[in-house]
Formats: structure tokens, sequence, C-alpha cells
């Protein structure tokens, strides 16, 4: 069918159009109707997407028919098509929560322009995961800052420190997104052309060469930004705790995957043959930082009390694990990665709807001390929390076990026995700060009288969605652990 | 699926299906409390089937689905299995009998909740049990923590939610740290997790690294209490008697000891174990335990804070046959698993009955109380006898193969810390029952009588004594263990 031929494009031109829609629709509701039917719609193409995938392998999408390397491609294959699927899938996700919690955080008549950027910022989710040129993904990547910063800048009306968080965000991305586009332009200069695969090619016929390897360096820089990668993580806490609820959970889920997503495609798809300078990242640089960037995450989350803003610095420490197995350069470690993006996206979303549904029964912020004696009070989110919980420190029968589980073995393939060992402090440290937040939650009584909503259905309902996936991924792993296998497959056969 | 893979499932789904009884019976007490002891019968009946499939050589094994390559959601009874499954559904009937006695004779609160957590601890140690390899193990060992944290923390004082933390903090980290990379380990280099006879390690597998990888199970089980990760067991002590009857005297330690000892027959293997001599500082490690906890459990005068220290010292005996690594003695710590479980649950139940009945919680208050509970010591007295190793009580044989393990091990010093451990228990043990019936009362004590409370720890002392005489029954599992 036609349709199915243009579904790369379809998923980035449909929620385009109807953003802009959706902006000069009157009423919050309708513009949510429409907003929800357009994430059901990509959904169901991204299915379909995976379906093409699994029989041909790669998929390529030549915009106008230009063909590459002189027009622009979308390329999906089997690194990044479960990508587009997770995109998809938390968008549904989170559209269906934000029809009670965004609505609650933000004035009425803003409503059908916060559901516009909404919508460019999950165009923008899907032109990133797919698009196979380099410049192309510049311009993705500022749809994408410009649409989350007015997203996170909506959080004012709750609290003003969400414009703070805003402009860090806005200043410390357009660096990024400069280190990354000044990256471009030397690898350019070097190789004359801008679609990925050419340049793979291209770099073969040139050897080594100085200017691409500069360009590596700074596009390398630069995505790091973008993906929350300590030590140019500074941006991330403050931007997801003072976001609105719904968009922290979109954030939080998917954002930052989608360009850690796209800097392994970088180190293993596309320069992997520059393999001095790669080896060298990997094992001086993103190793340390990774390690460095899990313990600091996670010992400044065991200090934390603001709920928000301790599971955005636990996101720092889950981003290190991903990054450290990615640093691993072996084909266990990069699926391990690839696993952990799915599963971690699928864990911290559940976490930060959790918390909004808290923060909006309670009418206040999330705190160690606005939580006391909370989770006895609504005991179904709370135990959507949990297990959400329970699968972030890795337990067993969730999919944060098997994230572990293949991280460790490839740990243990490196035959390095005290990385094993840091590892293994660490996961257990994280333990520190979920039990902290159990007690408070469970264990403690309320200072005072709570005076508590009921827990809306409509908010809980996409919370248990992505727990059971959670646990159907925990106990049925096979998919999972298939779709990272396959992305490093991917990556590592495509050079 | 054939008949053995039904009884199988029986056996492990039962437990479940009692704990949703309690939920769907909240409201009829007396229907929700009948939930354990038939759910207790039918896994008992089960579990009996399936011991006795296994001594014919039959396989019992059901797979379900693949977790990960080389890895599937599988249970596969081994001899050893078989062992902790009876025990485990065998005292779970007396148990449930006893909670009910005890639970209402105290007047607890929370009673549906705590049977509920009651039954689903029970499904995990069976799963324990009978799990197929090292993940499933390590997965319900995990569930056990979880489903007896509700338990440990049932009466939400202050001081149970501090031990709760402990309890927690302990086993949680422990595992996390050092069990799980230790499975994982053993995944990378072997390729599968399943249980065999003479262990799954390559050949290949460097010496110098099996006191690593033998110290991160010993001390990543934290269930078994080796010291110095067992204090979460005195602990775990502000629970309600029956958690610390059935749980931390039976299925929870046992637990942790039944890995260990799965760890060293169906991993390791006890001749690779044995010829690289990597589990001898193991045996020193129990030795100390075994030692260390008995002279700790004389200063005690709270009386089930003396039982657990006598549970973690009668830990590492089992811990001290699995590091020796000989037939006898591997045998020997399987057959103190039976032994040390029966007496033991009696000795908890009688601890439970005297503060049920008379509301006495520490040994010196015990004086003249024997002639009024005459049932209730003279069961203490026999489960004391057994836990020391006098015959014709059960103990007396695993504490026999220990001390022939021992000698085959060539470690004699190892008969003598049996033997001072034994003169140790002779001394804290029955201390107890001489003051009840020697010593004169200093005051008068109201004593009630809940008949529940009191038939159980009879029938598990009398259950002791017949497995002296009826150890033939139990002797095929342990022999196809060691055999090759």
């Amino acid at each position: 069918m036609p349709v199915f031929d243009n579904i790369p494009a379809l998923l980035v031109v449909l929620p385009l159009i109807a953003s802009a829609i959706v902006s000069l629709l009157p009423s919050a509701r309708v513009a949510w109707i429409l907003t929800f039917v357009v994430t059901l719609l990509c959904l169901f193409m991204a299915f379909e997407l995976v379906d093409i995938v699994s029989n041909t392998s790669s998929f390529s999408y030549a915009f106008g028919g230009w063909e590459p390397p002189w027009g622009i491609v979308f390329v999906v294959d089997g690194a990044n098509v479960y990508l587009v699927l997770l995109v998809a899938f938390i968008s549904v996700v989170s559209t269906f929560y934000a029809y009670t919690i965004l609505a609650a955080e933000i004035a009425v008549e803003d409503l059908p322009k916060a559901y516009s950027v909404w919508l460019l910022a999950i165009a923008s989710l899907f032109g990133l995961s797919m698009t196979g040129d380099a410049f192309n993904l510049f311009v993705f990547l500022e749809i994408s800052a410009l649409s989350s910063i007015t997203l996170i800048a909506l959080g004012a009306g709750q609290d003003r420190r969400a414009l703070l968080a805003a402009y860090n965000y806005l200043i410390i991305g357009a660096i990024g997104a400069t280190f990354y586009v000044i990256g471009v332009g030397y690898l350019y200069a070097a190789t004359g052309t801008l679609n990925l695969t050419d340049i793979v090619d291209r770099l073969n016929e040139l050897g080594t060469n100085q200017a691409a390897i500069t360009g590596l360096a700074f596009m390398l820089a630069g995505i790091m930004v973008k993906a929350g990668v300590f030590p140019v993580h500074i941006w991330l806490p403050a931007a997801y705790s003072f976001a609105p609820s719904a968009v922290s959970s979109l954030l939080a889920a998917v954002a930052t995957k989608v360009a850690i997503y796209y800097f392994a495609r970088l180190l293993f798809g596309i320069f992997a043959d520059i393999t001095l300078l790669v080896e060298f990242f990997l094992l001086y640089i993103l190793m340390p930082v990774s390690i460095i960037g899990i313990f600091f995450g996670t010992i400044a989350a065991i200090y934390q009390t603001d709920l928000k803003r301790l599971f955005a610095l636990s996101s720092i420490a889950q981003i290190g694990y991903i990054t450290l197995a990615f640093s691993l350069n072996s084909n266990s470690g990069i699926s391990a990665g690839f696993i952990h993006i799915i599963n971690h996206a699928l864990i911290k979303g559940s976490i930060f709807m959790a918390i909004g549904i808290f923060a909006f029964c309670i009418g206040k912020r999330a705190t160690m001390t606005s939580m006391q004696g909370v989770g006895r009070q609504m005991p179904i989110t709370f135990a959507g929390f949990v297990v959400a919980g329970l699968a972030l420190v890795g337990m067993p029968l969730t999919a944060g076990f098997i994230s572990k589980l293949y991280l460790f073995k490839a740990l243990f393939e490196t035959n390095n026995g005290i990385l094993v060992a840091i590892i293994a402090f660490s996961s257990v440290l994280s333990v520190l700060y979920l039990w902290k937040i159990f007690e408070v939650m469970w264990l403690k009584e309320p200072t005072k009288p709570l005076k508590i909503e009921k827990e809306p259905i409509m908010a809980y309902l996409p919370v248990w969605m992505m727990v059971a996936v959670i646990v159907v991924f925990g106990v049925y792993s096979n998919d999972i652990v298939m779709s990272g296998i396959g992305a490093a497959n991917a990556l590592i056969g495509a050079n | 699926m054939s008949d053995l893979q039904v009884i199988l499932c029986i056996s492990l789904v039962i437990p479940l299906v009692s704990a949703l009884g309690v939920l769907v019976f909240a409201k009829y007490p007396n229907i929700r409390d009948i939930c354990g002891p038939i759910g207790g019968i039918i896994s008992f009946i089960a579990a009996v089937k399936i011991a006795s499939s296994i001594i014919q050589g039959d396989i019992v094994y059901i797979s379900l689905w693949q977790i990960a390559p080389g890895i599937s959601f599988s249970f596969n009874v081994t001899p050893l299995g078989a062992i902790f499954g009876l025990v485990a559904s065998g005292l779970w009937i007396l148990a449930s009998i006893y909670t009910v006695g005890y639970m209402r004779g105290s007047g607890e609160k929370n009673q549906t909740r705590f049977a509920f957590y009651y039954a689903v601890a029970i499904h995990a140690a069976m799963a324990i049990a009978y799990s197929g390899n090292l993940l499933m193990l390590f997965i319900y060992y995990e569930i056990l923590t979880f489903s007896t944290y509700p338990l440990v923390t049932h009466s939400q004082t202050e001081a149970a939610k501090n031990a709760g933390r402990l309890y927690m903090g302990i086993l949680v980290s422990t595992s996390l740290l050092l069990f799980l990379p230790a499975v994982l380990w053993v995944w990378t280099i072997s390729g599968t997790l399943d249980f065999r006879q003479g262990g799954i390690l390559p050949s290949d597998f460097p010496v110098i690294y099996v006191p690593f990888l033998l110290a991160m199970f010993a001390f990543g089980i934290g269930k078994a209490a080796l010291m110095p990760i067992h204090r979460w067991l005195p602990a775990a002590m502000v629970a309600p008697t029956p958690v610390s009857a059935l749980l931390h005297a039976v299925a929870v330690v046992k637990a942790g000891v039944f890995s260990i000892l799965t760890v060293t027959v169906y991993i390791f293997g006890i001749d690779f174990l044995n010829a690289s001599g990597g589990a001898i500082w193991l045996a020193w490690v129990a030795a100390f335990t075994i030692l260390a906890s008995s002279i700790i459990a004389i200063s005690k005068n709270d009386l089930k804070a003396r039982l657990a220290y006598s549970t973690i010292s009668q830990l590492s005996y089992i811990v001290l046959g699995a590091s020796l690594a000989t037939a006898a003695a591997v045998e020997g710590a399987a057959l103190h698993i039976v032994m040390h479980a029966t007496a033991k649950i009696t000795l908890f139940f009688c601890a439970g009955a005297i503060y049920v009945n008379a509301h006495v919680k520490n040994i010196s208050d015990l004086d003249g109380l024997g002639p009024k509970l005459p049932w209730v010591f003279i069961a203490f007295f026999l489960a004391s006898l057994s836990i020391i190793g006098i015959p014709p009580m059960g103990g007396s044989w695993s504490k026999f193969l220990l001390m022939a393990g021992a000698v085959d091990a060539a470690m004699p010093a190892m008969l003598l810390v049996l033997a001072v451990s034994s003169l140790l228990n002779v001394y804290y043990l029955l201390e107890p029952v001489l003051r009840a019936f020697f010593k004169s009362a200093k005051k008068d004590i109201h004593v009630e009588k809940h008949v529940l409370t009191i038939i159980p720890p009879v029938i598990t002392a009398a259950i002791s004594l017949v497995l002296f005489f009826a150890v033939d029954w139990i002797m095929p599992l342990t022999n196809l263990m060691v055999v090759q």
C-alpha cells in the first residue's frame, strides 16, 4: 500500500501538520482529542514499521524522490526501529496522561497551544530517531530543543523557577547544538557530503583525516549535552523537575534516549573505522565519565528531598549505565545499552507520571515532607510507583532486571573484576534513595491530616499501562533482548 | 503435561491459591484460617509424591519460557530440593494451625494481611526448593525477602520498623552486591545456570578464583546468616512468633543454607571444590560462627533472642558441611536441614506458647512454670536433645554424619568445634527446662490454655523423635545428592 511506503515521512509530517491545526483550535478538549488520535496513528504506523523492517532489515525513505546522497533520507533499520516504536508508545501514553494532569497544571486558554508544541516535540523526536542526514539531524535537534524549552517553561504557572530552568536549557542546549553543527561543518569540509551512509564510504577512502576527527569530536560533545551525559548534564535536573509532570515524563522517557541512540550510531555505525579515536574516546573518556556520572547521580539522589529532582538525578546515573555499556565497545555491551534505553524509558516515564499524580492529589510539590503517609492514601498509584521503583534497582521479574542481567554479562566479558564490583556497589546505593521514599510514603504518618483528592483514573491508567509493560518485559524478556541484540548487530554490521 | 508435572505445579501453586483464599474469605475468620492448613496438607502430599518419584529415579521438570539464552523459567527438582520441599510444606501444616492459635490468643491485628503474606512466603520457599536453575533460585530468594518484610514489621511499632530496615538492608544489599554478580559470573563462564550433578563450572576455571566465587555466594546469600552478616536474624525476632517459627527457623534461613548447599553440590560440584581446596576458609568461618553465636546465645535472657543465636549457630553446621565438601559432610548437611528444622520450629512454638499462655518472654522468669505447661516444656526438652544431638532424637544422625565428613576431609579440628558446640548447646538449651521444672516459682503467674498453640509443638517434637528411627525415608534422597 502506498501509505505504508511513506510511513517514515508520515511519522514526522502528521504530528507537524496536526500541530499547526491544534494551535488554532478553540477548545482544550478538542485539541487533546486530535493530539491523542494523531499519537495513536503514529503508534499504529510504528508497529507497521517494525513489521516492515523485520522482513527487509532496512528501510530507506528518500524525500521528494531525491536519491541519496543528494537528497535527505530517513533510514530505519534494526538499530532505531524499536526506538521509533518506543517514542510512539510513550507519546500515546503520556498524551493520555496529559488529559488530567497537564490540564491541572497550566491555564485552560493555553492548553491548545501547549498541545501544539507537544506535537512539535513528538514530531522532532521521530525525526531525530530516523534521519540519515547529519545536517537534517541538527534541524530536528533545534526543533526538539525549542519545543522542549517551551514545554518546560509552561511549568511557570506552578513554580516560577521553571523559567530559569528553561532558560538554562536554552543556553546550554544552544551551546551543544553549536558544537554539533561545527562538527558537521568540519565533516562536510572533509568529505563533501552530509548523508551518513555516504560519510562512511568517504571516510574509508580518506583514511585518517584530521578534519574528520575534529568534526567527530565536536559532534560527540554536542550530542552528549543533549543526551544529558555527565558532566554536561547540568541543564537536566532543573528542567525535569520544574516542567509540568506530563512534560517531565515525556522528556525523561524519550528525549535524552533519542540523543543517546544517535550518539551510539555515530560511534559504532558512522565513525567505527576511525578505530584509534573511537577506542580512545570510549576507554579513556566515556568509561570514567560514565562511572563518575553513575555515582554522582546516585549519591546526589540520596540526599535530594524533592522527588522530581531526585529522579532527574537518578536519570543521570541511569544514562551513565547506558553509556558505560557502550564504552565496553563489545557486541554484548552495545546490546545491553540498547536494552536499557528502552527499559529505562518505560521505568522513568512511569515514575514521573506517578509523582505527577501524587502532586496533583495533594495539591503541592512532591517532597519528602509533603509525601509523608501519602502512599497509604493513594494505593493504586503508589503500587505502580513501587513496581517501577523495584524495576529501577533491577529486581527480578521486572524489565530493570533484564537490563542489569545483560549489563553484567557484558561487564563480566571484559574480565575486569574491579569494574564489576564498582557497578554492583552503585546498584546497591540506588536502593537507598528508593527505600527512603518508601519509608516516607508508606511508613511515616502525615504531620497533619491530608486533604487528598481521589486518584483520577485517566492519570493512573497510563501509569499502570507502562508498569504492565515493565513487568511483561521482565517476565518474558525475549522481545526486548532481541531488539537490543538486533540494534547492536545493525550498528556493527553497518560498517 | 505428565502427571508429575501437574503435581509439581500443584505443590507450587497451592500456597498462592491459599493466599488468595485468605483474601477472599477475609470477612469469615474461620474459613480464612482453614486455608493455610488445607493448603499445607495438599502441598505436602504433592511434595511427598515428588520426593518418592525422585527416589525412583524420575525427572520432575517443567519449563515454561525462556528468560535469557540458556536460562528458562523452569522448575527442576533436585534430590536436595525434594528434601527442602518436604520440610517447608510439611511444617507449614503445623505452623498454620499454630498461627491461628497464636494470633487469636494474643489478639493480633491485621490477621488477614498476616496470613496472606505468610502463604506467599511459603510459595517462595517452595519455588526456591524446586527451582530449575540458579537464576530462578535468585528470583525467588528476593521474593521471599520482600514477602517476609510485612511479616517482620507486622506490629508497625518503631522497633519493628527499625528491625525491618535492618532486615531489608542486609538481605537486599548482600544479594545485590554479591549474590547476583556471582550468579551472572557463573552464567558468563558456563553459559548455563542449570543444576547438574558434579557442577557446571568449566574445567579450566582458574582455581585461584574459587575462593572468591564461593565467598560471593556465602556472603551474598545473607539468609544463611553466616557471621558477620547475621544481624538481621535476631532483629527479625520482633515479628510474631509464628513468623520466627516457620520463617526464621525453617523457610527463610533454610532457604539460605539450601542455596549455599545447592551451589556447592550442583554448581561447583563437591569433587571440584574439594580438589581445589577453595572452601577451607569457609569451614573456618563457619566454625567461628558456630562457636561465637553459641556463646552469644548463652548471654541472652530473652528466650526468642537465645533461640535466634542458636539458629545462627546451627545454620553454620550446614555451611560447614557444604564447605567440607565430602560425601558424608554434604549428606549430613542436607539431613541437618530436616533435623534442625523440626527441632527448632518446636522450640519456637514452645517459646510462643509460653508467651501466649503465660505472657513470659525472659528465661529468668520461667522458674516453676513447668508443671503448669507440662506438654510445652516436655516438647522443648525433646527438641533441645535433638539439637544437641543425643539419641534417640533425629539430630544425632546429622551431627554424626557431619563429624564423619570432617574426618573424611582430614579436618579433625572441626570435630572439636562440633563437640564444643554440643556442650554449649546443652548449657543454653537445657537451662530453660531446668528452671521450669526444678526451680520454684518466684511469683504466681496466671496461665491460660490455648490448645492450638500447644498441640503443634508436641507433634513436631514427636516428629523429631520419629525421625531418628525413620531416617531411612530421607537417606535415599541424600544419597542421590552424592552418587556419580
